[in-house]
Order: structure tokens, then sequence, then C-alpha cells
């Protein structure tokens, strides 16, 4: 399919993302570096190795349970460098502001930039802030990049993946994805769902002492463990099958799920990581994680294998399998 | 969803009853039995929980026209896309129906291309868009079947209560025992036994479909949306064709009654008055649609906006139209999985979440799985 327009579906984190990223970016700027498409990219310098990553923010509502746009920015890149294995340092943090914005709602934001700084342990160092006339933004957007310094040794990637290998997961799913849902206009209703929003650095570092063997880390945020799970498939070249009984979903969230039409497998989360390790690696880096507190809940829930390769496969409840595809376009509610 | 609701829930998904289903199905289905699915909402539930894989070959489920967004007719999707053009309209509809191509667009194209086009979540939301934008029109674009269109007909009276002169809906409604009747008469269509819909059948009650089972014969169970609830539907006809005691019966008793929600259906009764309708798949149904009572013309936008469109032959190749009433699979249709993908639907039946090719696209590949 041609693009001709760019459509809401092109920033969904599904196939149509995919397709605008392969068709429109990696034949301008393709290099070494930017080919793997992780979350951030590794290279050399003088006197080790550097992880460099960004991400823009533009969450509606701003602010929702459990986060803000704030503390989401801040996250979101220090879980990028993370899932390069790095130890994030510091953070450039610029702002999109629209006329109009209450300064009250700027600085409730920046505070909360502020405590996610101090939780995740890295410094901003450098910014910008740009005002736009009303209308030309949403309140705020958020920009930042992040750098951070991979320990000597430590080799992760998409495309690590291996039959054998156990698939273990942080903790609950959709979390996030439900957390904002429940605040947007026209669909506003009571919950207990909070938005898992969490800095996953010091976990990773905890996974790789306790497992130094991990192949694969992902944080599965737009397009939700599903479509990550799709994207190890597609560039490790190999089957991944899971078990839908040892899925994580908060009851509240599975209830809400349930009454709108979404599969938990395809909302966002933004504190969660899934991992690939070799088994005899598993039990400690399930341990690791447990011991976590932003992976208290971590699971086991499926395994790498030789079959299928591409395809996600998962063993349902009640003994069937289906193939767990790729998000395409937006998640939609239900009409009957 | 508190503890004891999460448990019932999952009591409906328990892996050894299932068991104990599928062997019941597997002994009573001794020679090949077609069922369909008349809800797209089976349909979906039938792949994600991977149910298929799990019943006796010769045991085979069709997707029927259970898909509201499947079975509107290119016509009509045209007039909304139509509607939306218009400058003085803020078109306001189910998330489903925008990225439906019509005849050469489609509503997100559309809003792409600056029209008002609004994702809503229930016709009241439309209601009130329409109280806070006095300077335009929002057209509600009422596609479904009986399981919505209560609550569509509830906003219409809201909107008179208001007294609001600035919202109107675009019905195209449709009704399930009416469609039933159209599959029979058709010869192409081959089918031992209907799995019915549970939503509709709440607010419909299992007499509604009285007239045509006393006038077909053929099984009929209503069932629920959980992998242990569509087993036992399955089981109940399975055991109904193998005894040959055809039987309208309701194996979703928790939910659906005889008689149905009587104050939806008064709801129902007081805004809409049946009406044919073009069913994509079907062609046209006498009695099959909801239009709005001439007596609340002022809240229906066929007759405030007079649409004009032209009849377009379907999409060149595209089997929607046989794939909706069970004469061919989604894998039998030379544009799936090629031309037409969700992420470029050629057909309806690739659009819709609850989809038949949707479902096969996402959910089913040639190796058998799902």
């Amino acid at each position: 399919m041609k693009i001709e327009k760019i459509l809401l579906d092109h920033g969904s984190g599904g196939k149509l993302a995919h397709q605008l990223t392969t068709d429109l970016l990696l034949p301008l700027f393709n290099n070494p570096l930017l080919a793997p498409l992780h979350d951030g990219a590794v290279f050399d310098v003088a006197g080790g190795r550097l992880a460099f990553s960004t991400d823009s923010f533009v969450v509606d509502p701003i602010f929702f349970p459990g986060g803000d746009i704030g503390d989401l920015a801040v996250n979101g890149t220090v879980n990028d460098l993370a899932m390069c294995g790095a130890v994030p340092r510091y953070l450039s943090l610029a702002l999109i502001l629209e006329e109009g914005l209450p300064v009250a709602d700027l600085k409730r934001i920046l505070a909360s930039i502020r405590n996610a700084l101090d939780r995740a342990g890295v410094q901003l160092i450098t910014g910008d802030t740009k005002v736009v006339q009303r209308g030309a933004a949403d309140k705020l957007f958020i920009n930042t990049a992040g750098i951070g310094l991979v320990p000597p040794g430590v080799v992760i990637g998409g495309d690590g993946a291996r039959p054998g290998d156990c698939i273990l997961l942080s903790g609950t799913m959709a979390d996030h994805g439900i957390a904002v849902l429940t605040q947007r206009e026209g669909l506003r209703f009571q919950s207990e769902v909070v938005s898992d929003t969490a800095p996953l650095a010091a976990m990773v570092q905890a996974i790789l002492a306790a497992a130094p063997g991990v192949r694969v880390l992902r944080d599965p945020t737009r397009g939700g463990v599903g479509t990550v799970l799709n994207e190890i498939a597609l560039q490790s070249k190999v089957g991944v099958v899971i078990d839908e009984a040892l899925l994580p979903v908060r009851p509240a969230v599975a209830g809400i799920c349930d009454l709108l039409g979404f599969d938990p497998l395809y909302l966002a989360n933004e504190g969660k990581l899934l991992c690939c390790v070799p088994a005899d690696q598993a039990a400690a880096a399930l341990a690791a994680m447990r011991r976590e507190p932003y992976g208290r809940e971590a699971v086991v829930i499926g395994q790498v294998v030789a079959e299928h390769p591409g395809r996600v496969v998962m063993r349902t409840c009640i003994g069937g399998r289906r193939i767990v595809d790729m998000l395409s376009g937006e998640q939609l509610p239900r009409i009957c | 969803m508190n503890e004891s609701s999460r448990l019932f829930a999952e009591a409906f998904r328990d892996p050894a009853l299932a068991q104990c289903l599928l062997r019941s199905i597997e002994r009573r289905a001794t020679r090949p039995m077609r069922l369909m699915e008349v809800c797209g909402t089976h349909t979906m539930a039938i792949f994600r929980h991977g149910i298929r894989a799990l019943l006796p070959s010769n045991l085979t489920l069709l997707s029927g026209p259970g898909c509201p967004v499947c079975v509107t007719d290119t016509q009509e999707i045209d007039a909304f896309i139509a509607l939306s053009q218009r400058e003085d309209v803020i078109v306001a509809t189910f998330g489903d129906l925008i990225r439906v191509p019509g005849s050469y667009t489609s509503l997100q194209k559309e809003s792409a291309e600056g029209a008002d086009v609004r994702v809503v979540y229930s016709a009241m939301d439309a209601v009130q868009l329409a109280r806070e934008r006095p300077d335009k029109t929002v057209v509600f674009l009422g596609v479904g079947f009986e399981t919505t269109a209560p609550t569509i007909a509830a906003a219409v009276l809201a909107a008179r209560e208001m007294g609001l002169a600035n919202f109107c809906v675009y019905s195209a409604h449709k009704t399930v025992p009416a469609a039933l009747s159209a599959l029979m008469a058709n010869p192409a269509v081959k089918i031992d036994g209907f799995l019915l819909p549970g939503h509709v059948s709440v607010i419909i009650g299992l007499n509604a479909y009285r007239d045509f089972f006393q006038a077909h014969g053929i099984p009929c169970v209503v069932g629920g949306f959980e992998p242990l609830d569509i087993l036992q539907a399955v089981d109940l006809l399975v055991a109904q064709i193998d005894a040959g005691t055809p039987a309208l019966a309701n194996g979703y008793p928790r939910a659906v009654t005889a008689d149905g929600n009587q104050r939806a259906r008064a709801v129902l009764a007081q805004v809409f008055t049946a009406c044919d309708a073009r069913w994509r798949g079907l062609g046209p149904i006498p009695g099959s649609g909801l239009a709005i009572r001439p007596e609340l013309a002022r809240y229906d936008a066929a007759q405030r906006f007079q649409i004009a469109v032209v009849e377009m032959p379907p999409p060149k190749g595209c089997a929607c139209g046989e794939i909706l009433i069970g004469a061919r699979t989604p894998p039998q249709c030379p544009l799936f999985r090629k031309r037409c993908t969700p992420m470029d639907p050629v057909g309806p039946c690739m659009v819709s979440s609850e989809g038949t090719c949707a479902a096969y696209y996402r959910y089913h590949d040639a190796n058998g799985t799902g």
C-alpha cells in the first residue's frame, strides 16, 4: 500500500508504523547503527560503549491515574536505554507548549519530571522550550533524548532469541493503556486501574547480573506485548509460543477490555519489560526480577521455538491454539 | 471487576469442562455437519480461543452475516462519506466504521482531508457533542443490530427531550431474524444448524426466532461468548442434528430470556419501525432494516439530508458477499492476504474487528493453527 497521507494508524506502533519506518525513513537514513531498529542505538566511543535513544510524548490526557506526561517522558527514554542493556545517565528535555497552557499544569509536570529523574538516577543536562499558537499543539508535547553507558560484554538485540529460550514478562499487561483510556473524553469511567509508568534500568542490571546470557530485552509500549513478541520472532527468525493461562492481567483491566472489546496483548505498558533468557538461566532471571520493586509479579509466559519462524502462537486456556498477529491499526471498540 | 465476578468469568474457561464438552461433541458428530455462527462476536471468540482446531474434522463452522459493519451496503457507506464531506456536519460514529472503504474513499481518509469525523463510544456522546456544537449538525451513523439499536433509540429520545435541533441519526440498522430467513431462501447456503447470537438475543429474546424456526425446522441454539458457552451451544446443535430432532434452544440462559429485554424493546419500537434493507452479500431483504418513525423525522438524517448515491459494482474479485453467507471462506478469496489486508482493506469483512476475513487474517494460518 502506497502511503499518501499520514493516518492515525501510522502512529499505532503496529504494522502501519512499521511500514512508515521501512518505506519512508530507512531508504534515506539507513546505516548499520540505525538498521536494527532497536529502542536505542549502541555504539563505541573512546573508552566505552554508549546507548543513545530519543522519544516524543503526546499522551492525551496529560494527567492520568498513576502518572502524567512528565514522568512518562523520563521513564520512556530511560527504558529505551535500559532495553539496550545500558545504565541511563543523561537526558535532554524539549518542551513544546501550546499558548494558553496553565502554568500550574506546567509546574505540576515539571515536578513529576524532577521526581522521575531522581527515581531513575539520571541527570537532565540540556533542554529547549518552544511555544506555538493555540491549536498548533495540544497543551504540551515533550521530547526527551538520553545517553547511557553499556557495561562491557553486554550484547542485547532484537535478533538474539534462540529456540529453547524462556520468555519472561515483568508484570501485568495493559495497565497504562487502560488507565489512559478510562480518562479519554467520552469514555470516562471509574476504575482502580493506574498506569504502570516506571523506570526499568535497575531491573535490567539485576537481570544482567543474575542471568548474563539474557539475549533480548524489550519494553512493550505501543502495540503491547503481542506486537513486541512478533518483532522478536521476525528479527530473530524464530517462533514464539505463549500460554494464555500464564499471561498476567489485572482483573479490572481484563473486565474493561472485555467490555470495550480490547485485547490486553495489544495495549500499551510503560513500566514492563519482556526478556528472552536461556532456559538454564530463566529461574535466576525470574528471581532477580521479582526482587525488584517493578518486577514483583514477573512470570514466564512462553518459549522460543524453532518451528513457525516469524510467528507467535498462543496456547489458549481451553487447549486450543491460535496465532497472535502484530497489531494492525488502532484497537477500536466493538459495535455489536 | 471484583474477585467473585472474576472467578465467575474464569469458570467459563475451565479446561477440564472444555474437554468433557469436546468429547461429547466428538461422539455425536458422526457425519459431516455444517454450523453457522451468525454473530461476529462469536466468530472472533471462536478464533481467539482456538476452538476451530479442537473440533472434530467433520464439523464445519461457517461465519454468517453477523458483523454489522460487514453487512452495511456500499451505498450506505457512500452516503456516510457524503455526509462527512458537508461543511455543516460533524459525523459521529463507532470506531469500526471509519476504515470501511466506500466506492472511492473511507471516513478515515476523509478525516485526513479535513472532514470532521468523531469516534464515539455511545450515541449519547454524540448528543452531548451536538449540545456543545450548536453551529453544526451532528449526524450519528446508526450501524448495528438489535443489540446497539436501543441505545441509539434512547439517544434520539434524549435529544427530543432536550429540544436539540442539531442532532440526527442515519439509520442503517439491521435485524437478525429477517436475515436468517433470507439465508435459508438462498440456494447457495447449506447449513445444518444455527448458533444464534447471544447479545442480540438478550434484547429480542428467544421467542423472536419462533416464527423462523417453525418455518424452517432447522436446529437453532442461542450461545454465549465464553469458550464453554460456545462449546455447549455446539454440543446442543450437534446433538439435535445427530438425533434428527431440531429445536429452538437457549444455551445462554444466564443472560437470555424468552421475551428479551422489554424496556429496550419498547424504546426500540418507539423510535424505529421495520423497513426493507439492503445487506452486503444478501441483497435486499424485506423488513430487515430499522427506519426512524415518521413522527421523529427531524431526527432522521436520511430525511434531512437528501443524499444521492450512485450504485457501484462491488470491488473486483472481492468475495465478501459469498463469505457473508458461508458459501466461501476467506482463504478462497483471490484478494485475501494479497490485495486485501487489515491495513488496506478492499471489502468490509477485512475491516471490522469482527469481520470473518479479519479473524482469519489475525488468527488463522494455512497450517491449520487457529
